[in-house]
């Protein structure tokens, strides 16, 4: 046993455990449940809850907090005996049973049309402490309850203030909006000023609160948790891979929560990812379509949309595939499949911003999202995390925390954490001194490096700009991708050797997979193929119907280069197909059969020929290559961030008007702000 | 009965003027320097010595809380003395006489205590309520700056010493140590989880110490006089001289500075002019403010006013704020008058004492008027059980033991009001 760990008893089993650890952590770890209401594990400790009472043998005469109690202040025995915890004594089973009564003396018994029914902490830990009668004969108090906006729900009289909802606003999101008003029993928790949340992160709280106060206003009163089906699954919303658990009742998803993981999203939710779900009921391309003589876009069958791209396609003709946002590696391979062998070509990079083919090391980088806990630098170069990546924004608003020092160079954005701002231009970065460059050296930094720097024309350069300074302070490097499908492209070379904009000037035929955020000029031949009815679809000549993420399995890679299996959650909408089906099909009428018939075979294949992404959820780490020369002029160039809508960034985003009412929210709310700056 | 050299605070009725000048007159900062040389450990080895204990309810040993201190000092971290005046408790008012007549027994008391413990700075945190009061000590405070008595090399003793006054906004309970500190951070004040305690991590972070005034104030003395002149007073382990605020239906009410251990009796006789309507008129006593329970008259009649002996009689001797009732008092009504004032000081952090303070209150008020069943006289015990001892800081205890106390001692007065009431019997839900 080294030093720095103890003995210590707990229900008579004698366990040793990091002293820093409180009595609550040690019960976990020996698998010992203690009921709490306050206590999170990702949150400050409050101790209010008072319901993890413990006995500390020979210390003073009443209960303890387990979840505030470090092992480390525990005395020991007269003789040096390892101190005692009882964790199921009577004195315990009083104390909690007390405590139990009191939350209950003032909570509505209305637990039958309470959303939070089934999946309640109180009702669960009622069932273990709570009494069949109530001794309280005095009339119960009700609370108003609080507008927080759009996503949450309040039912404040059945608020037991254990304020983990103002703790996470406070401490994660980073954006002070609630707090704990009054005193006594008529303390209440509220928005301040009785506004309306902002953080992009708010539907957390939801998931917090471990009663039926806060609940989820898009999700009210649908289902019970116990009638829902659930899938664990990836989240496509941003390039986090956040892991999800989508629950559908039927053919329909009715809401989306996190799953833990520690190393991407621990246990948050950005809200677009959590209530993007009815843009997937709505905007759906649920059959295929055909333009027709006379320019419109008309319903046809599957055979006729088929024939129609065939009597387009012949080994001469020169076709393009592009990928959008929300595509799976499986769908990816097996339109390169096709592209190959038509001599065709494929890109990934919409929106401009350039990513170096085959150098993972650029388009990745080489640090994972975990990386984070441990900067103690971080540079942000054309990114706006808060916006692009909330989650990853809490976790470097943690680093900040902890005292990470962090720098900004691109446009000025409005964090959850102070930073200092460089300037707009890379080569800002040389008002750092050299002083401080030498001391770098020494230190875990950490190079964020957003897609709004790689924009343009200066993009191939600006790359290498960042990997000479990447090695001059021997920084790591994470590329923050906004697309879900993006390192996937990228890893399977879903890039062309001319860029997009002269690979869609050259190609007769563009077979488009999902983009909706560039317009196609006149000219090629548009195949789209996706699931919603968005610009793409507007400018194509055939539309195949796909299936959205939630409908079919696939792999995603996310932003660190981390491969992660979605699942399908429910079935696609009309005759819409699985996208990796379609092309299947596709291939057989044009004449070149891809060498697969199921999805085990195509991933087989797949995993063979790529075998990083084989090792699911595990990132690998990346070779490194030395930067090239670069013209110099690229350090002059102006970044500017790539999301300019938070809330509409993909096809599935803008077909919800959940997510619209946000964006105009938040738009209402800058315009606000900027008439207060006047 | 004290004699009046033997009193520690000669202006307690500000009888004389409070100056710097009246004060130097009356012995106070007569040769702090010469004291302080005898060193750090010297001054707390002396409290230790004197057995004074902490004056603001708990009857902490000052000493040995001092003697906390070094254990958690580290290079770099600044240790805080801080004085907690923020009197609130109903009954106590010793504080406001130190603060309005005495100033300077406290200001000197800070530089002595500041210096055992290692602190170069002094926090003052005054009740809301008290603006005459802060004025004072500011003037005081002020013209000890003026002399050289504060700041550098205070008094000439070669120690910094600062001294502020914060002024609260008027919360009970924020005369709580931990939230006293989180209100002088600028925070709500709502108490701390101890451990740790603020002599390991207390204002910012730093070891501090949380006096009571009057545990400050009487430090000059002793260190002048001797720690063996101040134990003589009071039975042991309960030594010195104490302030007593006496109050309620006595013919003279009013705060005096008496021995320890001085009987009950003697102190309302001979102080308080007596109770009103005699002594045979007098029904309970609260010996110590408003949050320990309360003494019947038989008991009263031997009472002794030390920790020792009213601990033995599960009551306290709290702040030493005795509160007279006499025959024409309603009892219960006075008990739940307590419980209302907990109710409404509740800070609401945590469950047993937010959700409890208010049912105690309302079970009372039907207690008064005995619309009420038998059971509930059990019931309300227990809930007084249920938050008593489970709460984050003692304000849930003190919320429950004035109730405790009444039903240990007046049981049958609750019970024959229940019985009267014919609607007594309430229906079950």
């Amino acid at each position: 046993m080294s030093d720095n760990l103890r003995k210590v008893v707990i229900d008579n089993v004698e366990i040793t455990v990091n002293p820093a650890l409180t009595i609550l952590q040690a019960c976990e770890q020996m698998n010992k449940e203690v009921p709490r209401f306050c206590y999170h594990e990702r949150l400050s400790i409050a101790g209010n809850c008072r319901m993890c009472l413990v006995e500390v043998v020979g210390g003073p005469p009443k209960p303890m907090a387990s979840c505030a109690l470090q092992i480390k202040d525990l005395r020991p025995g007269p003789n040096g005996e390892s101190p005692v915890i009882k964790t199921n004594s009577d004195m315990v089973k009083k104390a909690r049973e007390g405590v139990m009564e009191f939350l209950l003396i003032n909570h509505p018994l209305d637990c039958p049309i309470c959303d939070q029914g089934g999946e309640c902490d109180l009702q669960d830990q009622a069932l273990s402490y709570g009494v069949d009668f109530s001794r309280y004969r005095e009339p119960k108090r009700a609370a108003l309850d609080v507008d927080l906006g759009p996503l949450v729900e309040t039912h404040m009289t059945r608020c037991i203030s254990c304020t983990r909802c103002v703790r996470f606003i406070t401490e994660i999101a980073g954006v002070p909006e609630m707090g704990q008003v009054g005193r006594g029993e008529t303390s209440e928790i509220t928005s301040y000023l009785g506004q309306t949340l902002t953080s992009e992160l708010q539907g957390n709280i939801i998931d917090l609160c471990p009663v039926g106060a806060l609940t989820s206003k898009p999700y009210a009163f649908s289902a019970r948790p116990w009638e829902l089906t659930k899938t664990n699954t990836i989240d496509v919303m941003d390039a986090l891979g956040s892991n999800i658990r989508v629950d559908s009742k039927g053919k329909r998803i009715l809401r989306i929560i996190p799953r833990n993981h520690d190393g991407i999203n621990e246990e948050w939710l950005s809200d677009k990812s959590r209530f993007m779900w009815d843009g997937l009921n709505r905007q759906r391309l649920d059959r295929p379509y055909i333009r027709n003589t006379s320019g419109k876009l008309e319903e046809t069958t599957w055979d006729l949309a088929m024939t129609a791209v065939s009597e387009k396609c012949s080994q001469e003709t020169k076709i393009l595939a592009i990928c959008g946002d929300l595509i799976n590696v499986e769908t990816l391979y097996a339109a390169k499949k096709l592209m190959v062998s038509f001599k065709g070509k494929t890109e990934c990079r919409i929106g401009g911003s350039y990513l170096p083919p085959g150098d993972r090391g650029a388009y990745v980088g080489t640090a994972s999202i975990a990386d984070i806990d441990t900067a103690e630098r971080i540079f942000l170069i054309g990114t706006n995390p808060r916006i692009e990546a909330p989650v990853l924004n809490a976790r470097i608003r943690r680093a900040w925390l902890r005292g990470a020092d962090i720098k900004l160079v691109g446009e000025p954005a409005e964090l959850t954490f102070e930073y200092q701002y460089l300037g707009a231009k890379i080569k800002d970065l040389g008002k750092l001194s050299e002083k401080f460059l030498k001391s770098n050296l020494k230190k875990n930094s950490l190079i964020i490096l957003g897609q709004g720097a790689l924009l343009g024309l200066h993009g191939p350069n600006i790359m290498q700009a960042i990997k000479e300074f990447k090695e001059k302070t021997k920084s790591e490097l994470l590329t923050l991708h906004v697309a879900a499908s993006r390192v996937g492209a990228m890893d399977l070379d879903f890039v062309s050797d001319i860029g997009f904009d002269s690979s869609i000037e050259w190609s007769e035929v563009v077979l488009n997979l999902g983009v909706d955020d560039y317009d196609i000029p006149k000219g090629p031949f548009v195949v789209y193929q996706g699931s919603h009815g968005d610009r793409g679809a507007e400018r194509a000549d055939v539309i195949l119907p796909g299936c959205a993420f939630t409908e079919e399995p696939g792999t995603f890679i996310n932003t660190e280069g981390r491969p992660q299996m979605a699942f399908k959650a429910c079935d696609g909408v009309g005759e819409a197909r699985e996208n990796w089906a379609i092309l299947r099909a596709l291939s057989d009428r044009l004449g070149v059969p891809l060498p697969f018939s199921s999805l085990e075979e195509l991933r087989t294949q797949l995993f063979q020929e790529n075998p990083k992404i084989a090792s699911i959820n595990e990132v690998p780490s990346n070779s490194w290559l030395a930067p090239r020369k670069f013209s110099k002029e690229c350090l002059n160039y102006s970044l500017r961030t790539v999301i300019e809508d938070h809330y509409l960034t993909n096809p599935i985003a803008r077909s919800s008007v959940l997510l619209a009412q946000l964006s105009r929210n938040n738009r209402m709310v800058k315009s606000k702000k900027e008439i207060e700056n006047l | 009965m004290l004699k009046d050299e033997d009193r520690i605070f000669s202006n307690l009725y500000g009888m004389k003027d409070r100056s710097l000048k009246s004060s130097i007159r009356r012995g106070h900062w007569d040769d702090t320097a010469r004291l302080m040389k005898k060193g750090a450990a010297w001054v707390v080895a002396e409290i230790k010595e004197s057995g004074l204990r902490g004056r603001g309810g708990a009857g902490f040993p000052t000493g040995l809380k001092w003697s906390f201190m070094p254990k958690y000092q580290e290079s770099g971290k600044p240790s805080y003395l801080v004085i907690n005046a923020d009197e609130s408790e109903p009954g106590t008012c010793k504080d406001r006489e130190i603060l309005r007549h005495e100033p300077h027994s406290l200001i000197e008391g800070c530089l002595f205590a500041g210096f055992a413990m290692g602190a170069h700075t002094a926090y003052i945190y005054v009740r809301g309520e008290y603006i005459r009061e802060r004025e004072s000590l500011q003037i005081a405070i002020d013209e000890a700056y003026d002399q050289g008595l504060l700041g550098k090399n205070a008094a000439s003793s070669g120690w910094s010493f600062d001294v502020f006054v914060h002024h609260g906004a008027g919360a009970y309970i924020c005369g709580e140590e931990t939230a006293l500190l989180e209100s002088l951070e600028g925070k709500k004040g709502m108490p701390r989880m101890k451990p740790p305690f603020p002599a390991m991590a207390g204002l910012y972070g730093c070891p501090t110490t949380v006096n009571n005034v009057e545990s400050i104030a009487v430090v000059p003395t002793i260190l002048r006089r001797g720690s063996s002149w101040f134990s003589q007073f009071g039975r042991p382990n309960n030594a010195g001289t104490k302030l007593f605020c006496l109050s309620g239906h006595i013919n003279n009410p009013c705060v005096v500075e008496e021995e320890m251990s001085i009987p009950l009796k003697e102190l309302i006789d001979k102080h308080g002019g007596g109770v009103s309507g005699g002594w045979s008129n007098l029904k309970a006593v609260i010996p110590g403010g408003s949050s320990v329970p309360l003494l019947p008259a038989k008991i009263c009649e031997d009472a002794l006013m030390d920790f020792d002996w009213l601990k033995e009689q599960k009551s306290g001797l709290g702040t030493g704020a005795v509160i007279v009732m006499n025959n024409q008092t309603d009892i219960v009504k006075a008990i739940w008058r307590l419980s209302k004032f907990y109710k409404h000081e509740s800070c609401g952090q945590c469950t047993p004492c937010r959700e409890g303070t208010g049912w105690m209150m309302r079970v009372m008020e039907r207690f008064i008027s005995g619309n009420a069943d038998l059971a509930e006289i059990d019931s309300l015990l227990e809930v007084s059980k249920q938050v008593e001892g489970h709460t984050i800081c003692a304000l849930g205890d003190a919320a429950a033991w004035p109730i405790q106390g009444l039903m240990r001692h007046f049981r049958h007065e609750v019970e024959a009001r229940i019985k009267a009431n014919k609607n007594s019997n309430i229906a079950a839900e």
